[in-house]
């Protein structure tokens, strides 16, 4: 069984008077411990389909298992635990909390499971440690640059021990060389044996996967090992 | 366990967010500050009433009955008319009640006088009330002295020339010598004073107790008042046996005025509780008047947090997004905004107290019983607490209802 399993997934919005096919069946495994890009033009779909996979939004048809969780069937708060305990986001826009440290921000996911504070503090301390940033713990978002934003960003991700880490476009607010760090980053956790799934536009953060998928009209256009 | 964990979270966000915008956090509060200084200041001066009011009528004592011509509060004119007719409650009419009425603290009959004068030496005082009574006025009056005795039974139907005074007659007649054994000139009398009232203070500011003769009865009706109305105090000793002695002496006051089978009485028997019942009205219209303000700037106090939490909601909705990525359930996000808003209403409350507490601790240079009870400052902080709960729902739910796509777009 696949970590990850969509079957002839669509997803319609309706815009009004006309309805918007954003997917129009999309069919895909993910196996675990698996690299995959995502890639595609705007208005391809691939935002969707992250949405998607992010159990952020629910297929309007076609069946999606994720870590033999039937995810089509789950209500608000079911997807919300899903969320908490099986995927790590990292966003473009980084998305921290901007009034608090470094550390709450990595405990977030924890308080959000339920933790306690003494146990969830030491497990995000774990996690900046693991991104090198354990002399930043108490650094607030705008006293950090943006590379080591986007590492805070990562520990959150990694801090619930998630099935799959879920990165949109992580480089595209971020230099050059600072992305090349962090795609170094990715390259470690995939050798440790995390699942990895990055939507991007960008061909040399694509190549750093070891699967790329591309979407093009709501449709897989290929589906191939990187090069 | 799940749920003490998204408290203590809903509650550091909330602090985090009021801090992160004082200013519009304490304006936001305005209106709830004017609502909860209105009802924390209408509370403390209706308490401040109850007391003084329950102070000032507690010389007619809880478990006291009042036989009088007529009732305290008579409601038309028809039957005000109706009193008019009525005839005196005599002495004799007295002595009847007293040999028929049986396991009673005491039963005094008085008549009160006012004089104009009472004189010692070249010394006078005015505005003396003059009260006839017997021996057992000690008891049913509730009286207690500072110095020397009451009438005995004995000088009480001998009519003896005896006399005790209030406080106020002791000081400003007296002066500096001492009352007791010495003779008190009222009208053409002359009476020996044998006792002296412990201070009383007055009713309402009206009627000065302190400012008090008694004298035997016996000596009312011969120089001050000839064939006056008694009223009959009974003192029953025990509230709860009130309504049947009242029964008792009812039926006894029937016979004795021979009031025939099937007419109503035609004397009226009152008791301290009437009043207080008056009391009670009056405080009543105050507070719904009171509440009613309170209640409208309270309204508006309310509006007020929801639009600020409504801005709130909009403002960080890409927060709410994250939050919920991150697995925040609704009832997660809605309770952290419920939070916000409860929070910003109590620290109107507290801001309001602070400002009550200001004019509680001014007002008291002129009515000193003014206190903010605990009872108050309780009851304040639960109203801003609701009002903030009330206003705060709908923004809160709007929150929770977000999908996390949708709210995650909105940077």
């Amino acid at each position: 069984m696949s970590l990850i399993s969509l079957t002839d997934i669509c997803r319609s919005y309706d815009m009004g008077s006309e309805t918007v096919h954003a997917l129009r069946g999309v069919s895909l495994g993910i196996e675990r411990g698996e690299y995959v890009a995502i890639m595609g033009p705007s208005g391809s779909g691939k935002s969707t389909l992250m949405n998607v996979l992010g159990c952020l939004d629910t297929p309007s048809s076609g069946i999606y298992e994720l870590n033999n969780h039937n995810v089509g069937e789950m209500d608000d708060d079911e997807l919300a635990d899903i969320r908490n305990r099986e995927i790590g986001f990292v966003f473009q826009t980084f998305n921290l909390l901007a009034r608090s440290t470094a550390l709450r921000n990595v405990e977030l996911p924890l308080v959000y499971a339920g933790m306690d504070v003494d146990e969830r503090r030491e497990i995000a301390l774990g996690a900046l440690r693991h991104v090198g940033l354990a002399d930043r713990v108490t650094h607030r978002p705008n006293e950090m640059s943006g590379g080591q934003r986007q590492r805070v960003a990562i520990a959150r991700a990694l801090v619930n021990n998630p099935s799959i880490l879920l990165a949109d476009e992580p480089t595209g607010n971020l230099d050059s060389r600072t992305g090349t760090e962090i795609l170094e980053l990715f390259d470690a956790l995939h050798a440790k044996g995390n699942t990895i799934i990055v939507v991007t536009h960008e061909e040399n953060v694509a190549r750093h996967a070891r699967r790329i998928i591309r979407i093009r009209d709501g449709l897989v256009e290929s589906d191939a090992p990187s090069e | 366990m799940k749920l003490r964990t998204e408290f203590v979270e809903g509650l550091r966000i909330s602090s985090e967010a009021i801090r992160g915008n004082l200013l519009r956090s304490v304006l936001t509060t305005l209106g709830i500050v004017i609502g909860i200084v209105t009802v924390t200041l209408m509370a403390t001066a209706i308490q401040a009433l109850d007391s003084s009011f329950r102070e000032a009528i507690s010389f007619l004592g809880t478990d006291v009955l009042h036989v009088d011509q007529r009732e305290w509060f008579i409601d038309s004119d028809r039957k005000w008319e109706a009193t008019q007719k009525r005839s005196k409650i005599t002495l004799a009419q007295v002595r009847a009640v007293e040999r028929g009425l049986g396991n009673v603290q005491g039963i005094a009959p008085t008549v009160m006088h006012g004089i104009d004068a009472v004189r010692y030496k070249d010394r006078s005082s005015s505005m003396v009330i003059l009260t006839g009574t017997n021996e057992q006025y000690v008891i049913t009056g509730g009286i207690t002295l500072s110095a020397g005795r009451f009438m005995t039974k004995a000088e009480a139907y001998a009519n003896r020339d005896v006399c005790i005074i209030g406080s106020d007659i002791a000081e400003n007649v007296f002066l500096n010598e001492l009352p007791l054994g010495k003779n008190l000139r009222i009208g053409t009398q002359s009476l020996e004073v044998i006792g002296i009232i412990e201070k009383r203070g007055s009713v309402l500011g009206q009627i000065n107790l302190d400012s008090q003769v008694i004298i035997p009865i016996g000596k009312m009706t011969a120089g001050f008042r000839y064939d006056p109305s008694c009223t009959i105090q009974v003192k029953v000793g025990d509230t709860a046996r009130l309504d049947a002695v009242r029964e008792e002496l009812r039926g006894l006051l029937r016979k004795v005025r021979r009031v025939p089978p099937g007419q109503p009485d035609d004397f009226a028997i009152n008791q301290q509780e009437a009043l207080l019942e008056r009391f009670r009205q009056v405080s009543a219209v105050i507070a719904t008047s009171g509440f009613f303000i309170t209640g409208l700037s309270l309204f508006v106090g309310g509006i007020g947090i929801m639009n600020i939490m409504f801005v709130s909601v909009a403002e960080r909705t890409a927060e709410i997004g994250l939050r919920k990525a991150l697995g925040a359930r609704r009832r997660t996000i809605l309770l952290q905004f419920l939070i916000e808003a409860a929070s910003v209403s109590l620290l109107g409350g507290f801001i309001a107290l602070l400002i009550a507490r200001g004019l509680v601790e001014f007002a008291k240079r002129f009515l000193s019983t003014l206190t903010l009870s605990p009872g108050i400052v309780l009851l304040a902080l639960g109203v801003a607490l609701v009002t903030g709960i009330v206003s705060g729902f709908l923004p809160a739910w709007r929150a929770a209802r977000l999908t996390p796509v949708e709210a995650l777009r909105n940077e």
